[in-house]
Parts: structure tokens; C-alpha cells; sequence
């Protein structure tokens, strides 16, 4: 175990004045170019949220579309946020439409649940709970965010281009993507959607090899790999995924530029378009989509993974109960990433691809299926009879469970080739996804925010906000996504400006306005959580070392917010995270650094 | 103006929540609690909504499924279909049986056990039965599911007879159009270079397999217990081939041609009283994101009985044969 001296790297960070010792400080070092993890991990969820509020209000923009629009209501709000080129009268263009989602998509996945959640998180937990004085490289750090910041930047400037942003998709493919022919968001949005995804990649790439290198190398006295706190597990295995997948979609990204830009034709081929023919053959559209997805899939897990390692370790510190299959819950996780990276044909099953190929991924794809329902039955493991404290934190925690559960299940039936055929690409799908990886990630980044809010910024939130916040936000959830599944199974495609312009789906419009509402009512209710938050900022009252009883480390320095971490020497680990209500202990926890006594066993063995 | 008031009521209302949250604070200081601790109070409380979430929950999907499961797709109208309906209700029986059990588990362990001031925890950190346990039976689950899916995956793709009627679905922005093979049973050559307003499909005039072949647009017909194979192609960007009521569908790649067969089951007549709807049809549908009228493009498919069908085939006339031929030889393909 390597004994971390990095006291040198990081800028100091004086937010307390208990703060042992005194650097000279200027504005720009402490709040913008930081390199200390905890300033870093904040701007990245202040830049997350600020993504979220957008990406959010796309989503109501489209919900009233789907809802009334279509039925030919029309909404001053509309006009208002789209202006009178894409909203004339309060109508929705339906090219803007397609940008909508495209946007809310990308935004979504890579901006919030990618860069918000582990930028944040793994930023934030990963110095304190291995016990180190910072990341590895400060200095790449705070590169990590400021790509993240300029890329987000170019994404929401890319909402102001003449043309309107990349309309293809959140998965851009081509040539729908590659010719600004085809879609009027296939022209500068489009250019801008790939800088700022290139970009995303180099911050994605900076953060994930620092996360890395720091849990190998900077652990402290005694925090063996089978002590780490799950969270921990999770952000390192989601940091070698994004690692190893992550150049694969700047390739993938790269070649459609040189196909828009140079004339090259990786994935054009045959085509013709606005009455002439394209020079390009022997390019393939199914090229990309393999390369989109190599990535793609393990980007589920990317989003996925954090969340599931921070529900760990806040059910079991509010169950007060050790997590159940510790071990189990490390190699179910390494499970997940390893086969995460053979299943990407199962968004592939009827693009033309072979079917025997289909085949294999068919049974890679279920295999996953085991390591997932194991770690589903753990955590109800971990709840039954435990001594359960609902914070916040848990109650998003316990919901989270329960999504990726729901949403994991209708997994087995998309991952069946034959039953993919009629409902791929239905809002099935678009359940399917939301639930499972949107719902659980969201919950998931919640429940850190809540749980971690006294280290981010050294108050509580409010408890009762956080309640409203989190039965509105759950049951409105679930009445979005729910319904969706009977669209998908009535064959209602998913990408349509309008389900009325022929009669078949008729019948299904109340299905548009439950959802448009229950939508409406989960956005409105992620007001309390904007207000709780900045106001707990900078009123909420002052944070206690420990307000949960925890046995990890990040709760072990004090009160404040001290440069290097720990004031003294680092920590030193004497067991596994997990020991609460130990029998025989005076107190219902026992932190990590408290030595084992005689003849005592570490939990985190097996015996 | 108006603009200027709603900001200004905004900033008032975020001004007012701010000192009644501070008002409150204040108060709790001054009871001498503190209002993020969390109480055997709100444990119960919260215990009791995680009951009757479970419970409304449940209630709410049984509901859903309910008033929704006759307003699905009607019966599969292909023996494809038929027998997809079968594997995915034997799907959905397995996964509604893990969701509920696995939901209610979860939400009454969370009522069940919720934190009292004096309880203690039971330490229980794992037990290699039950981890056992709950890994093979997944396994052996999740055996049958691969070992079912995969029979129907593969006679359903299975590479068509050569016998099948062949019938081209020809994808552009933002319609169909559908080629049929002619007496031959054969396409006719194609290249995207011969593509012209009179031509719009670019096939190979010169072609004498053209000579039968014709097109339609709109609708197209089929008869009933034949199997048909469909080649699809896209000028343009990838669309889908979707067709829901006989639970087929195919992407449409420009530059590749894609292939589905299937044999429709029900007449277009018999569906309408089916369905108890003089105005059904069924559809053939674009289902992969391709631009602006992407939601508005689809052809109605007729299924008919054998001498409507060939009723109806008489009718058409090659029309494929006037096109002017301007492309190199070479970059014609094969309509095979
Ligand atoms: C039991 C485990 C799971 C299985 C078997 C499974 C299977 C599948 C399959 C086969 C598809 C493709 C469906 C289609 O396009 O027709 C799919 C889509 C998707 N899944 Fe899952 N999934 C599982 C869990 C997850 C998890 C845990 C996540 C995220 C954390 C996730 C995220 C997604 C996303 C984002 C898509 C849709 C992408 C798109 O087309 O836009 N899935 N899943
Ligand atoms: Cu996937
Ligand atoms: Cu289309």
C-alpha cells in the first residue's frame, strides 16, 4: 500500500478559516482554474445542472408537442422558447422536433449522466474515501473540466445556429448525419454536435486515466483493493470502460467529419440526394453504428455503474447494515464491464447485419442479465432487517433499485433478437432505456447530491424539500415511463413529430397526454430541488464531520475544507467500509480507521 | 411587458421562498432541533409511502395493463407473428413474475424495516448459498430464454426460398414505393447513377428482366398463405422497413440491400372485422429517424385472397421500360 505524500499538487483551497496553513490565493486559481478535486467536482455538477435545466425543458417543450401540439393546440410558451422561425404561432417545426430530442438525448447522456455524474463524484469521493490528498494530476484534472466546460459550451451554442443543432438523433447516424441535404440539422449544428463531442471524449479520456491511476496508486495505509467502498469499485471500473471506449467513438466521430467535410466516404455509399447523385461509394452506414455502439453499450454502464456504486454505499449506511455480498458486488460489477464490451450488436439486430452474428450477441447480451439480478437481490438483502434511516439520499437510493430492476427486465425481452424485430426503435425501447439507465442514473445522481451535499459544500439540505422532491420526481418517473411500454407494444415508432397523420394510432392519445402531464408535473417538482440546493449553498446550516454515521473516510477530516484533505497525516485503514452494527460494538458503525481489536475479524474477508 | 412581469413574479416568488425557508430554520434552531436529523418520525413516515407507493404501484401497471391490452396491436396477421406473440407473452409471463416479486420484496423491506430509535441492525454480511442461488437460477432462466428466442430467430431469418414472390420496398425521403418482379419473378438491374424525374427508382431500362417488372406507391398488394419476399433498399438516408401488424421489420441501408420474407395470414377484409374497424389497414411504416416528415411516411399493404390478387395483378402494366438508360454498364447491379 503506497503512502500518499502528494501534499505538493492542488491548489490550496481556503474555504474555512481553520485551514492549518496559508497560500496566497488569487480569485481565478481558487474558483476557475482550480486544480483541487473538491473545487473541480463542483463545477462539474454546477455545469451538469445547468445542462440538465436545458436538456429538461427541451423535454416539456416535446411532451407538449407529442401531447397537443399535434392535435393542433398551440402554445404561446412554445413561440416563446423557439421564436418565430421554429414555433410560428406556437407550432413546432418539425425539423426542430427532431433537434429537440436529438439535443435532450445527447445532453442527457453524455453531459449530465456522463460528465455531471462521475465528473462530480468520482472527482469528489475518490481522494477522500482511498484517502489521498488529491487526484494524481491536479493539473489534468482541471483540464478534464474545462474540455467538459468548452464542449458543453459548443453544445449549447449550438443550439443558436442558423439551421438549428444536429437533428439526427442522440445516436447521429449517417447519412442521415453526414449530408446537410437530408436535414437542415445536418449542417453547422452538426459541426459543432462533433467538436463538442470530440472534446467531450479528451475530457472524458483526461478524467477517467486520472480516476484510475489515482485508485491503483494513491491508496493510503492500509485501504487494500477488498476495502474500498463500493463506490469506489464502481467509479474505477467506469473509468477503465470510458477509457477503453471512448477513443472508439472519437474515431467513430472523426471519420463522419472527414465524410462531411473532405469528401471521404467511410459510411456514405450509392446514395442520391436533392436531384443529384454523390460521388461517394463503397462507404457503410452499418460501419458506424458498429463503432457508434462499441462505445454506446459500454456508455450505458458508464452512466449506469456510479450510480449503482453510490446506492451501495448509502443503503448500506442507511440500513445500517453491512452491503450485502461485498465481494459478490465487486465481481458482478467487473462482470458487467467486461461484457458490456460484447454486446453492442444488440442495437444491430435488423440493421442488415447477419443474423447469425445477432445470434452471438443474443447470448452475450443475456449473460448479462446474471450479474445484474445479482446485485438487484443483494441490495434487497441489504434492506431486510436493517434499522433503515430514510434521508433523502436513501429514499432516491431505494427508488433507484426499483427502476433498474423495472427497467432491467424489459432488457431480456429487447435482447431477444426474434422479439426485437417488431419492437426495436418503438417507444418499448424508449421505456426500456429511460427507465433503466435514465431513471436509475438520475436517482442514482440525486442521492449523491444529498448524501455528499455536507462535503461538497459544508451545509445540509433541507430534509423536507428533499422528501417532496423525491416522492413527486418518483411517482411522476414512473407515470412517464410506464405508459410508454404500451405505445411500443401498439407499435408506435419513436422519432415522430406526430402520431396523427394517419389513423392507427388514434386510440392511443390519451397514453400522450398522461405521459405530457406527468412529464410536466416531474419537471415543475425539480424546482424544489434547484431551490433547495442553491439555497442550502450558501443557508443551509452548518455541516457536522459525520451527519450520517459513516464509516468511510471522507468523513474522518473535520469540518471544513482543507487543502490536502486531512490536516495531520492521512488516515490510516484498519478494515472494510462496511462494518455497521457490528455485534459486540459500543456504537451501531465503526470507521475505517479504527483498528481491529483482538481476534477481531475483517468483514471484508470471508471466512 | 408581459415579459417584464413574469420575471418579476418569478423573482418575488424565489425572494419569498427564501425567507419562509429561513423563517422555518429559524424556528426549528429555536426548538433546538436540528431539521436534517432524521427521526423515528420521519422513518415511519416514510416507511408507510414506500408501502403505499408498492401497493399503488402495482395497482397502477395491473390498471395500465388492463385498459391497454385491447387497444395493442391486433392479432399477428403473418405465422411469423404468430408465433413472436407466443415467445414474447412467454417472456413477459417470466419478467412480470420477477417485477412484482422483486418490486414488493423491495418496498416492504423498506416499510418492514424502517429505522426505530432502539432497534439494531442484524449484521449480515453475505451467505454463499443464497449468492449461489440466486445466480444459477437466472442462469438456468435465462437458458431457456436464449435457447427459445434463438429457434424463432433463426427460422424466421432464415435465407428465403427461391420460389418466394419477390417484391422490392424502395425507401427515399419521404415515401415508399414497391417494385414488383414480374412473371420472371426477377428485378430488373439497378443504379443510383440512373436515377432521373422519370426514373425515380434508377432502374436498368436495357434490363430484360425490367421488361415485366412495374411499381406502385400508395398501397400494395399481397395474397393470403403466400410467402413473400421483400429487398429493400433507400436512395437517400437509412429508413425502416416496419410493418407491425405482422410483426416484421427491416432497416433500410443505402448502398445494401436488405432482405425480410414472411407469409400473411388474414385478409385486409377479415382484419377490418377483426378489428371491428371499417377503416383498417395495414401498414407498412418508416421506423429509423430520416428527416423532417419522417412520422409521415408509410404505403397501406392489401392483403388479399388469391383471385383478388390476381384480379388485381392484371391490372398492372410493366411501367419500368421507357426509362432512359444513361450510366455506366458497369455501375449497374444486379436486381437479384
Ligand atoms: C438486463 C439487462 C439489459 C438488457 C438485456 C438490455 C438489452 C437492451 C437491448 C437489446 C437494447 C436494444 C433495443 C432496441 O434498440 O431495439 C437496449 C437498448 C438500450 N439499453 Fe438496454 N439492456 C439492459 C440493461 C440496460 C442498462 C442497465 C442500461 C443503462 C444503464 C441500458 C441502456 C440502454 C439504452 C440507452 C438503450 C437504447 C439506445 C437507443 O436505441 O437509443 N440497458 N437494451
Ligand atoms: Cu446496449
Ligand atoms: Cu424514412
Amino acid at each position: 500500500m503506497s503512502d500518499n505524500h502528494g501534499h505538493g499538487h492542488g491548489e490550496h483551497h481556503g474555504h474555512g478559516h481553520d485551514d492549518h496553513h496559508h497560500h496566497q490565493e488569487t480569485f481565478i486559481t481558487k474558483y476557475v482554474f482550480s486544480q483541487d478535486h473538491k473545487m473541480i467536482s463542483r463545477q462539474f455538477l454546477i455545469t451538469a445542472i445547468f445542462m440538465a435545466v436545458v436538456a429538461m425543458l427541451m423535454s416539456t417543450l416535446f411532451r407538449l408537442q407529442l401531447a397537443w401540439g399535434e392535435a393542433g393546440e398551440k402554445f404561446a410558451f412554445i413561440n416563446y422558447m423557439l421564436g418565430d422561425k421554429w414555433g410560428k404561432d406556437g407550432v413546432m417545426d418539425p425539423n426542430m422536433y427532431l433537434a429537440l430530442v436529438t439535443i435532450h438525448g445527447t445532453i442527457m447522456v453524455f453531459f449530465v449522466l456522463t460528465g455531471g455524474l462521475s465528473g462530480t463524484f468520482s472527482n469528489l469521493l475518490i481522494p477522500y474515501q482511498v484517502g489521498a490528498r488529491d487526484m494524481a494530476s491536479g493539473f489534468l484534472n482541471m483540464l478534464s473540466y474545462w474540455f467538459f466546460f468548452v464542449s458543453s459550451l459548443l453544445m449549447f451554442a449550438s443550439l443558436f445556429v442558423e439551421n438549428g443543432p444536429a437533428s439526427a438523433g442522440w445516436t447521429v447516424y449517417p447519412p442521415l448525419s453526414a449530408l446537410a441535404e437530408a436535414i437542415p440539422g445536418s449542417g453547422a449544428g452538426m459541426d459543432l454536435w462533433l467538436i463538442s463531442m470530440s472534446l467531450f471524449v479528451v475530457s472524458a479520456l483526461l478524467g477517467g486515466l486520472n480516476y484510475i491511476i489515482t485508485v491503483i496508486n494513491l491508496r493510503t495505509k492500509g485501504m487494500s483493493m477488498t476495502r474500498l467502498p463500493l463506490t469506489i469499485w464502481a467509479f474505477l471500473i467506469t473509468a477503465i470502460l470510458g477509457v477503453l471506449s471512448f477513443p472508439v467513438l472519437l474515431s467513430c466521430a472523426v471519420l463522419l467529419i472527414m465524410d462531411r467535410t473532405f469528401g471521404t466516404s467511410f459510411y456514405l455509399s450509392d446514395i442520391f440526394i436533392n436531384g443529384h447523385p454523390l460521388d461517394a461509394t463503397g462507404g457503410s452506414p452499418v460501419l458506424f453504428q458498429h463503432l457508434f455502439w462499441f462505445l454506446g453499450h459500454p456508455e450505458v454502464y458508464i452512466v449506469l455503474l456510479p450510480a449503482l456504486g453510490m446506492a451501495s454505499e448509502i443503503i448500506a449506511v442507511n440500513s445500517r447494515k453491512p452491503i450485502f455480498g461485498y465481494r459478490a458486488m465487486i465481481g458482478s460489477m467487473l462482470a458487467i464491464g467486461f461484457l458490456s464490451f460484447i454486446v453492442w450488436g444488440h442495437h444491430m439486430f435488423i440493421t442488415g447485419m447477419n443474423p447469425f452474428l445477432g445470434s452471438v450477441f443474443v447470448f452475450t447480451t443475456l449473460l448479462i442479465a446474471i450479474p445484474s439480478a445479482v446485485k438487484a437481490f443483494n441490495y434487497i438483502t441489504t434492506l431486510w432487517k436493517g434499522n433503515i434511516q430514510f434521508t433523502p439520499a436513501m429514499l432516491f437510493s431505494i427508488g433507484l433499485v426499483s427502476t433498474f430492476i423495472s427497467g432491467g427486465v424489459t432488457g431480456i425481452i429487447l435482447a431477444d433478437s426474434a422479439l426485437d424485430i417488431p419492437i426495436h426503435d418503438t417507444y418499448f425501447v424508449v421505456a426500456h432505456f429511460h427507465i433503466v439507465m435514465g431513471l436509475s442514473a438520475i436517482l442514482g445522481m440525486f442521492a449523491g447530491v444529498y448524501h455528499w451535499f455536507p462535503k461538497l459544500f459544508l451545509r445540509m439540505m433541507n430534509k423536507k424539500l428533499g422528501y417532496a422532491h423525491f416522492w413527486i420526481t418518483f411517482a411522476s418517473a414512473y407515470a412517464v415511463f410506464f405508459p410508454m411500454h404500451f405505445l411500443g407494444l401498439a407499435g408506435v415508432p419513436r422519432r415522430y413529430y406526430s402520431n396523427t397523420a394517419f389513423p392507427i394510432f388514434d386510440n392511443l392519445m390519451d397514453i400522450n397526454e398522461f405521459v405530457s402531464v406527468a412529464a410536466i408535473i416531474g419537471a415543475i417538482a425539480q424546482l424544489i430541488f434547484l431551490f433547495n440546493f442553491f439555497y442550502s449553498i450558501f443557508r443551509g446550516p452548518k455541516a457536522p464531520e459525520n451527519p450520517w454515521n459513516s464509516t468511510t473516510l471522507e468523513w474522518t477530516n473535520g469540518v471544513g475544507h482543507i487543502h490536502g484533505n486531512w490536516a495531520g497525516k492521512l488516515p490510516v485503514v484498519h478494515r472494510w467500509a462496511y462494518d455497521y452494527s457490528k455485534p459486540g460494538k459500543s456504537k451501531d458503525f465503526v470507521p475505517q480507521t479504527v483498528p481491529l481489536e483482538d481476534g477481531e475479524h475483517d468483514g471484508g474477508e470471508h471466512d | 411587458m408581459i415579459k417584464f412581469l413574469v420575471y418579476s413574479a418569478i423573482l418575488l416568488g424565489i425572494i419569498a421562498a427564501t425567507q419562509l425557508m429561513r423563517v422555518f430554520e429559524l424556528a426549528s434552531e429555536l426548538k433546538g432541533t436540528r431539521h436534517y436529523e432524521i427521526k423515528e418520525a420521519d422513518n415511519r413516515r416514510n416507511g408507510k409511502l414506500m408501502f403505499w407507493f408498492m401497493v399503488t404501484f402495482m395497482l397502477f401497471c395491473f390498471w395500465q395493463v388492463i385498459k391497454y391490452k385491447d387497444k395493442l396491436l391486433p392479432v399477428a396477421a403473418s405465422i411469423e407473428g404468430v408465433e413472436l406473440d407466443w415467445l414474447l407473452n412467454f417472456n413477459f409471463i417470466i419478467i412480470w413474475v420477477v417485477f412484482i416479486i422483486t418490486n414488493v420484496l423491495l418496498f416492504w423491506f423498506s416499510y418492514k424495516y424502517y429505522g426505530r430509535d432502539n432497534a439494531v441492525a442484524h449484521y449480515y454480511p453475505h451467505n454463499n448459498k443464497l449468492e449461489i442461488l440466486w445466480t444459477t437460477v437466472p442462469a438456468v432462466v435465462l437458458a431457456v430464454i436464449i435457447i427459445l428466442g434463438l429457434k424463432s430467430w433463426t427460422t424466421i431469418t432464415a435465407p428465403a426460398d427461391p420460389n418466394m414472390r419477390i417484391i422490392e420496398l424502395y425507401a427515399k425521403q419521404f415515401d415508399w414505393t414497391a417494385r414488383y418482379a414480374g412473371t420472371d419473378n426477377t428485378l430488373g438491374g439497378f443504379s443510383y447513377k440512373l436515377i432521373t424525374a422519370s426514373n425515380p427508382l434508377g432502374v436498368d431500362a436495357n434490363d430484360p428482366k425490367t421488361a415485366d417488372d412495374f411499381t406502385v406507391k400508395g398501397e400494395f398488394h399481397i395474397p393470403i398463405n403466400q410467402p413473400v419476399e421483400f429487398k429493400i433498399r433507400s436512395r437517400d438516408v437509412i429508413h425502416s422497413a416496419y410493418m407491425p401488424h405482422f410483426r416484421q421489420q427491416m432497416n433500410a441501408v443505402p448502398g445494401m440491400i436488405t432482405f425480410l420474407h414472411f407469409t400473411p395470414t388474414i385478409t385486409s377484409k377479415r382484419m377490418k372485422e377483426i378489428t371491428n374497424n371499417p377503416n383498417f389497414e395495414y401498414l407498412l411504416l418508416c421506423n429509423k429517424i430520416c428527416g423532417a416528415s419522417h412520422y409521415n411516411m408509410q404505403m397501406n399493404i392489401i392483403v388479399d385472397t388469391q383471385e383478388e390478387f390476381d384480379a388485381w395483378l392484371k391490372k398492372q402494366k410493366p411501367n419500368l421500360s421507357a426509362a432512359p438508360a444513361t450510366a455506366d454498364a458497369a455501375e449497374i447491379k444486379e436486381g437479384k
